[in-house]
């Protein structure tokens, strides 16, 4: 069970890194913020009633706020800022 | 000139294989081991224990007690065929075109132009020789007979070709012994330093030794061998260079004649040394210390008497070639005296074997500080494969850790040239073995392209692997072959394994084709296609279109069901092989369908369509081998048909099918037999036909004694057969068998008696009349009483399958059977004894069913009475039988009564024997479970006792029916007393006790409600021991599993015990405390606790930063059934706090949390996450949130 347990926990961070979204400790916040972004129109994208109410408050047709996410989701938060030690 | 015109000699080359079947078909060779191996699954609990059945067999023979204790060696269980390896050469690095770009390729470089050529006049030579060989029979022949005619010129060839590998003439050996010289004199030809030509050195001396005079096998090794010791590279000579004298390198300070051995000779003189040592004779003081100082005299040996001095043992007593002549008694340490010298401290004990590789190692005079870097290096690399393979576990993990490490800096010449001669050492045991390849593995990870150069090399040592018979080594093998074609890429891998697909030796194309298939399961089936395409139609050598084809058999076998997508490909560019002019192609061609067939059932006809008609016509043309796989192939084929093609097909394949019932050849049987099985089991194939077309000769010809000797034949037809029944009904089947229970042979009996019992089981025996049923109780009983062999199984399985599926109809029966179970439980064999009992244990719930209960009653007193077995496993069965009883019987009606059972049963618990211990407790927990008023309190606290004890059985299942009749005995007497006896067992030392002891409070918190056990749990927690506050946690914990939603009332209760424990000093507390609040958390789920499990919470966080592995784990587990019960957002909140800390460890921890959280609830987090203000660049406002109607 001992080598169960510690191979579980050494490959976790791996196992974690397979996925997009997950951070580690060199996670900048423009990149969180990114994951953010993307993430919250993605939810939207998937929960349709969120999309219906998000329509309803923007005045615009749920398939062109649903493409207006898809956009956005491009570059949500602009270019990522220069690197302080550059 | 062509060679490959004359058929004679190209058969007879390989006529030394092995068998078609046995060497092509890994599907059968596989289970021809499984065969050989002992059944892991299938336990046979009605003989006695293998060990000791074995044990009285080689008692008659010379057997040596301590020989399961030796390590084994690979070599020993080699045969012959796998023995070959050790003829291959670690060859030179090759030249690697991705690295060198335009470069040309240096001179001294071995190119794939260069591997070619070599090929090419290995192959030539081959040829030559050949010639030369018959040329010279023939002029033996000629003078012998001078007046021979023409027609005996075939089969000199084959004899003359036949002796190429085996025998011996005088006039070849001298005519090459004296060109050999020659070459060797003139060294300006052979000597001129290129690797190219050291390596074509080799191969020249390999010629003359396979047809020169091989006085004896082990001469022959030898020579092998020696040709290994010249290598440099083995005694870590810096420079590969051809010429070195191997034996003065090794150790130059201090020549010892230890260097001269080989490491088998160490071995047996290792093994001689320790027998020495425990045979020497007893001296003056040992005899005082051991006999009592009077009652006796001691004698004067006689005058004339004198020692025993024999000559061998004079010269193994003397351990330097300066040493005493005379005998002597080995002194205290004779190691040193035979052995390697003393190895330094920090490293581990160099075995004698291993000296030539390690010597250096054990030279003290060598400073390391005056060693350039490349000797440096290698010392360092020496020293970490030495600890690798004969160290000590964390010696061995840390030593692995840093070669890997260091990998890339010492570069994959030096890391290469000492791990593969190490590899291919004689003394190579499977544990060594096992570790070499995985610093292979690790090794090839980290370097990645820098091994291309090597790859021949590794494949060399590696591929032998994948025809290991042990089940690891082969998938190890895949791994690493796998591994290394990831690194090199596929063009390095063609380029490598390119010369060997056509090379003579049909060992080289075996394991070559082997690990192309691997390279095809890594790389994937398309990458490899167009050069499969090219090699299976290769004009120049059938030998490449044998191992092409057999490439695609081997993917086949190695990926399953991964093949169908590129079926039609693989099919297409094989299919010219059936028609092939060379007679080995046809049967691989033939085979590698059977094995595609094999991999796409039930898919994939439409790939065959173009090799149905060159099959079928194949059938018709073909005889023996070729034969058999052809009919291999349609016998995979026609299950993938529609019905009415299956239907087709058979009639058209059944007349050879039936032919071949005659054929003497078993192999050939094996398959005709399968083949019917696959065929009859089609939809398109009809019971009248089959009646009447293929049962006659069917059981004419195959259902006779002999088939039933070997062991394959024996399970072929026993499949077959029933594969029958179920297409014509059991009845017919059982007719034409019944009369064979009363057969003279044991085996044939047996084998009937398997089929009857397979046939009933699967069909029943509704259709069986009244006649056949008399016959066939009247066979089977005739038949279980006849038996003599120690294999009691199916003859009690048979009986047992036959008994049951008659149901009521064997009333009649039942008092026949029953007087011969008595008469047999009376027996002298304790065999018998035993088998009667299992019988009992099996039919009584049919005995019940024809209302035999006064029958039963009788049986269950006989049993009773001979409780007092002493043969553990009799006794065992013995308990099964009245369990058997029992539970259809009822309590109330048991006789004899319960109350008198009982107390009989409890001292039998107190047996050591497994088998005896679980059918005990399983009585017992069944009593206690069903009839537990039976019997007082007292008898049961008795037994509780006694339970105890079995709580560290070493099968878990005796283990857990303890644990379970903790909960019924709790529920019968109630919990307060059973809960005192396993809080005491608490405190005991043993862990193992511990753990099963916290099992059962928990299952008697489940069965008899958790409110009673807990308060006295929680009082126990008071007492400031460790073990038995552990022991309460882990209780605790497996309580709040088993009781899962039950949990809720409890929370409160135990929220101030797991706050103490989480805040405890010992790490331990706080692991197993945060173990009780991820059950609890997630067994509350949804039921409103969340004010407590937020308080827990903030108990549990402080321990993120732990270090040790499980109690790290057990609080991320915690953390994580947080998130489940209490909200994604609400450990967000905690866990923001640290994602941006200022130390990294920190961060660390917290994204380590965060990922969880992340990928457990992705999308409960968006509505969670932090604001964040747009900044001058950047936008991370999330406006959408803000929408609000």
């Amino acid at each position: 069970m001992s080598s169960d347990a510690k191979s579980v926990y050494s490959q976790q961070e791996h196992l974690q890194m397979k996925y997009v979204g997950t951070g580690h400790a060199d996670t900048s916040k423009w990149e969180w913020a990114v994951n953010q972004h993307r993430d919250t129109y993605a939810a939207y994208i998937g929960h349709y009633s969120l999309l219906a109410y998000n329509s309803v408050a923007e005045n615009e047709s749920i398939g062109r706020l649903k493409y207006q996410y898809l956009q956005k989701m491009l570059s949500p938060c602009g270019k990522p800022p220069k690197k302080e030690d550059d | 000139m062509d060679v490959w015109e004359n058929e004679a000699i190209d058969k007879s080359q390989y006529a030394t294989s092995i068998a078609v079947n046995d060497e092509d078909d890994q599907a059968d060779a596989e289970s021809h081991l499984q065969s050989i191996m002992p059944k892991a699954t299938v336990r046979n609990t009605f003989s006695a224990p293998a060990s000791t059945l074995a044990e009285t067999e080689k008692e008659g023979e010379s057997f040596d007690p301590m020989d399961a204790h030796r390590a084994r060696r690979i070599a020993d269980r080699e045969d012959e065929y796998k023995a070959r390896r050790r003829n291959r050469i670690i060859s030179p690095e090759r030249h690697d075109p991705f690295a060198a770009g335009d470069q040309t390729p240096a001179a001294d470089v071995r190119t794939y132009k260069d591997i070619m050529e070599e090929q090419q006049l290995a192959k030539e030579r081959e040829a030559v020789m050949a010639q030369v060989q018959k040329r010279m029979e023939e002029e033996k022949e000629k003078k012998k007979r001078p007046s021979d005619s023409a027609d005996a010129g075939s089969s000199q060839i084959s004899s003359a070709s036949t002796k190429r590998f085996g025998g011996v003439t005088p006039l070849a050996k001298s005519a090459w012994d004296t060109s050999e010289a020659s070459e060797a004199a003139t060294p300006s030809r052979w000597d001129s330093a290129t690797p190219v030509i050291g390596s074509r050195k080799n191969r020249w001396d390999e010629t003359p030794q396979r047809i020169g005079p091989d006085a004896t096998p082990g001469g022959s090794e030898k020579k092998v061998r020696s040709r290994w010791d010249e290598t440099p590279v083995m005694l870590g000579g810096a420079t590969p260079v051809v010429g070195a004298t191997p034996y003065g390198g090794i150790d130059m300070m201090t020549p010892s004649h230890l260097s001269a051995l080989t490491p088998e000779q160490l071995q047996e003189l290792r093994f001689q040394r320790d027998v020495d040592d425990r045979n020497r004779p007893w001296v003056d003081e040992e005899l005082d210390a051991l006999f009592p100082p009077d009652g006796y005299e001691i004698l004067e040996p006689p005058a004339s008497y004198k020692p025993l001095q024999t000559p061998s043992r004079k010269l193994l007593a003397t351990p330097t070639p300066g040493g005493t002549p005379a005998y002597q008694i080995p002194a205290e340490k004779p190691k040193d005296a035979y052995s390697v010298p003393p190895t330094p401290a920090d490293l581990p004990f160099v075995k004698p074997e291993d000296y030539q590789f390690f010597a250096p190692l054990l030279d003290e005079t060598i400073d390391e500080d005056q060693l350039s870097k490349d000797e440096g290096n290698e010392r360092k690399i020496m020293k970490l494969l030495l600890k690798v393979k004969n160290g000590t576990p964390p010696m061995r993990k840390q030593a692995l850790r840093q070669i890997t490490d260091k990998a890339r800096e010492f570069g994959p010449g030096p890391l290469f040239n000492q791990i593969l001669p190490l590899l291919m050492s004689p003394t190579l045991e499977d544990q060594e073995r096992h570790l070499l390849v995985k610093v292979i593995d690790r090794v090839l990870y980290k370097l990645d392209d820098l091994v291309r150069p090597y790859v021949h090399k590794i494949l060399v040592v590696i591929e032998p692997l994948l025809i290991d018979e042990d089940y690891y080594a082969r998938v190890e093998g895949r791994e690493i072959i796998a591994n290394l074609s990831k690194a090199a890429g596929l063009a390095t891998m063609i380029a490598t394994m390119r010369p060997d697909i056509d090379n003579l030796d049909e060992y080289v194309r075996n394991t070559t084709a082997r690990a192309f298939a691997v390279v095809a399961s890594a790389l994937g089936i398309p990458a490899l296609l167009p050069f499969l395409k090219a090699v299976c139609q290769s004009k120049k050598s059938w030998q490449a279109r044998h191992t092409g084809i057999k490439i695609i058999q081997q993917i086949a076998i190695l990926m399953g069901c991964a093949v169908l997508p590129h079926l039609k490909q693989m099919v297409e560019i094989m299919e010219g092989g059936l028609t092939d002019e060379q007679q080995k192609v046809r049967t691989i061609t033939a085979l590698s369908l059977a094995a595609l067939a094999e991999a796409a059932t039930p898919y994939g006809i439409e790939a065959f369509d173009s090799v149905l008609k060159p099959l079928w016509i194949g059938t018709r043309a073909h005889h023996g081998k070729v034969l058999a796989a052809f009919l291999k192939a349609v016998g995979f084929i026609i299950p993938l048909m529609e019905p009415e093609h299956s239907g087709f097909y058979t009639r058209e394949i059944m007349p050879i099918l039936i032919r071949e019932f005659q054929t003497p050849d078993e192999e050939m049987k094996k398959i005709v037999m399968k083949v019917v099985k696959q065929c009859v089991g089609t939809e398109g194939v009809d019971a009248p036909y089959v009646k009447a077309e293929i049962l006659p000769d069917f059981f004419k010809y195959l259902w006779v004694r002999r088939m039933a000797l070997d062991r394959r034949n024996y399970r072929q037809l026993v499949d077959t057969t029933v594969e029958l029944a179920n297409k014509v009904g059991g009845a017919d089947i059982v007719n034409r068998l019944v009369d064979g229970l009363k057969d003279e042979s044991e085996p044939y009996r047996k084998m009937v008696m398997e089929s009857i019992e397979k046939v009933v089981t699967n069909l029943g025996t509704t259709d069986i009349d009244q006649r056949l049923e008399e016959q066939m109780v009247d066979g089977i009983l005739y038949a279980f009483q006849e038996q003599q062999s120690e294999d009691t199984k199916v003859m009690l399985d048979g009986v047992a399958a036959v008994v049951n599926s008659f149901r009521e109809r064997v009333k009649p029966y039942l008092p026949q059977i029953c007087g011969t179970l008595k008469w047999r439980l009376n027996n002298k064999s304790a065999k018998v004894r035993q088998q009667a009992a299992d019988l009992i244990g099996r039919i009584a719930a049919v005995m019940k069913r024809c209302g035999e209960e006064q029958l039963l009653n009788h049986l269950g007193v006989v049993l009773y009475e001979y409780l007092g077995e002493e043969y553990p496993e009799v006794l065992g069965s013995i308990l099964g039988g009245l369990k058997g009883i029992v539970n259809v019987v009822g309590m109330a009606k048991m006789t004899p009564p319960i109350k008198d059972l009982l107390p009989r049963l409890t001292p039998i618990l107190r047996n050591r024997h497994e088998k005896v211990q679980e059918n005990c407790i399983d009585l017992v927990g069944r009593i206690a479970d069903r009839g537990a008023e039976f019997v007082s309190a007292k008898e049961w606290m008795r037994i509780c006792f006694e339970l105890l004890d079995m709580l560290k059985a070493h099968k878990k299942a005796i283990r857990r029916a303890t644990v379970n009749t903790f909960g019924y005995i709790a529920k019968a007497i109630g919990p307060q007393d059973v809960l005192a006896v396993l809080l005491n067992n608490l405190k005991v030392q043993e862990r193992q006790n511990r753990v099963c002891t916290t099992v059962a409070i928990a299952i008697v918190a489940e069965t008899c409600g958790p409110f009673t056990v807990l308060p006295a749990l929680l009082n126990e927690y008071r007492l400031p021991e460790l073990n038995v506050q552990n022991g309460v946690l882990k209780a605790l914990s497996f309580l709040f599993e088993y009781i899962g939603e039950m949990g809720k009332d409890y929370v409160y209760a135990v929220t101030p015990l797991l706050e103490d424990a989480l805040m405890d000093r010992d790490l331990v507390h706080r692991q197993t405390a945060s173990t009780v609040v991820k059950h609890l958390t997630l067994g509350v789920y949804g039921l409103g606790c969340e004010d407590a499990l937020a308080h827990l919470l903030n108990f549990v966080w402080p321990n993120i930063f732990e270090q040790s592995p499980h109690v790290i784990n057990a609080v991320l587990e915690a953390i994580e059934a947080m998130r489940v019960s209490l909200g994604a957002s609400r450990v967000l909140q905690h866990t923001l706090q640290g994602l941006f800390h200022p130390c990294r460890r920190v961060r660390e921890v917290y994204w380590k949390i965060y990922n969880n959280l992340y990928i457990g609830s992705q999308d409960a987090l968006i509505p969670a996450y932090p604001l964040l203000e747009d900044d001058e660049y950047n936008t991370y406002r999330r406006v959408e949130m803000e929408l609000f109607i």
